[in-house]
């Protein structure tokens, strides 16, 4: 059986437009990754989160849940559970118990805002006006709530004079860069996502990383984006040895992901399969995307151990040499 | 019987991108998807070409099932937006089903 896929969309779509995203969060907990690293208010370059990495604990207890309900007889009430997230907000319960999650995600974007610190970059953030892109809405065809908040996000961006946009998820660039173009009239950002600023800022390298690494290729970086060589050139340049699975690159496995809302099961055999690909090649394994890096670490076990890019980019760059 | 409403591939092209008549009906996509055999993208486009409504609505969990990971696009030799049209799919389904959308 899987989970009914109109009632799920309808949750999902409820949230967007009512809440202003898929999994609602409080502007408070959605910025506090930014706290005491003084990064200014706007700006005409500002660092866009999208909230991507800030929802994945939430996105997590959400999967765990999912696959529960997949297979058992409240799969029949989902119905029920749009009406009643129409009133309440279900999503708040998401976030029970995931602090210490939290507080890792929280982690990967401030390596990123510090890294790009230390390359001399120099940007600000829309805190609570950095809202989510509208993403996941897109992707599942829910075309003119999707249209409304691209229309929301880039308004934002407008009205607070904003020309450049850095963003650290493929999922968010892809959105900003190929999608709101085509549907927001006059869209004149210019977007690049933060592993592309790092690579052509050729930043010294301040303490060798000197380490054998698996990378694990973002479907939409790849294949999306052109996104392929920034992330080698930038893990190199710190002296890791870089394996590759077969399938890697352009050609990289998909993690599995964007299955987890709606076909639990299935996005589970996905990421097993691809945990094992990585597992071939080494012990380390690198992301570049919050939803690879939520996935490959939740079937990963003993096999790998799976990291967020910006956190070896963060040792290599930011941290004083041995 | 497959029944056939010419009407259908029109009003899924006019609310959308969708676009697969470049598409040989090769099967290259297929053998590169991580969905395997669970998922023919020219299957589905065959419906819509030949206006299959029904017959393309039996399989709504499998277009709800791509994971729009574009790997097919790389080993297809007639260049079809495969991801954007199975978002379309998606679209239409949204609209005319499953009254997500206004429009
Ligand atoms: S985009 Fe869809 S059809 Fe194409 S390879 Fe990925 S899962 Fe298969
Ligand atoms: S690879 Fe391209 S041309 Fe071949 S069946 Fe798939 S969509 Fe059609």
């Amino acid at each position: 059986m899987s989970l009914p896929v109109k009632h799920v969309l309808g949750i999902l779509a409820d949230n967007l437009e009512y809440r202003r995203s898929v999994i609602p969060m409080s502007a408070a907990r959605a910025t506090a990754w930014a706290r005491g690293l003084d990064i200014p208010f706007g700006g005409e370059t500002v660092l866009y989160t999208g909230q991507m990495y800030q929802i994945i604990p939430s996105i997590n207890s959400l999967s765990a849940m999912m696959a529960k309900v997949e297979n058992s007889w409240i799969n029949r009430f989902m119905g029920l559970g749009r009406l009643a997230n129409r009133i309440i907000d279900l999503s708040w319960f998401m976030t029970l118990g995931v602090g210490k999650q939290q507080k890792e995600y929280n982690g990967i974007l401030r390596n990123i805002a510090l890294i790009l610190k230390s390359a001399g970059v120099e940007f600000g953030y829309l805190y609570s006006q950095d809202l989510y892109s509208g993403a996941l809405v897109f992707d599942e065809g829910i075309d003119d709530v999707f249209r409304k908040q691209a229309r929301r996000v880039y308004d934002i961006f407008k009205t607070n004079g904003v020309k450049q946009v850095i963003t650290v998820d493929p999922h968010t660039t892809s959105i900003l860069k190929d999608v709101y173009p085509s549907v927001v009239e006059g869209f004149d950002l210019t977007v690049k996502s933060y592993l592309e600023v790092l690579a052509e800022k050729n930043i010294p390298c301040r303490r060798r990383l000197d380490m054998d690494l698996v990378i694990h290729d973002s479907c939409v970086y790849t294949r999306y984006l052109d996104v392929v060589d920034q992330p080698r050139k930038l893990l190199q340049s710190a002296c890791a040895t870089i394996h590759l699975p077969e399938l890697s690159g352009r050609l990289t496995h998909c993690c599995g992901g964007p299955l987890e809302s709606l076909f639990p099961a299935r996005s589970h055999e996905i990421t097993v399969k691809r945990v094992e690909q990585l597992a071939e090649c080494g012990r380390s394994a690198v992301t570049m995307c919050p939803i690879c890096l939520a996935c490959l670490k939740r079937e990963a076990g003993d096999k790998i151990d799976v990291k967020d890019i910006s956190e070896y980019l963060y040792d290599c760059y930011c941290q004083p040499g041995k | 019987m497959l029944k056939t409403n010419p009407a259908f591939a029109a009003s899924v092209k006019t609310a959308s991108n969708f676009n697969a008549a470049a598409c040989i009906n090769c099967g290259s996509c297929t053998a590169l998807c991580p969905l395997g055999v669970d998922l023919h993208p020219r299957t589905l486009f065959r419906y819509v070409l030949i206006g299959a409504e029904e017959k393309l609505l039996e399989n709504t969990s499998v277009i709800y099932s791509c994971l729009l990971c574009r790997m097919c696009e790389d080993n297809c030799p007639a260049d079809v937006p495969i991801a954007e049209n199975i978002r379309s799919l998606r679209s239409y389904i949204n609209r005319t089903r499953f009254g997500l959308m206004k429009g």
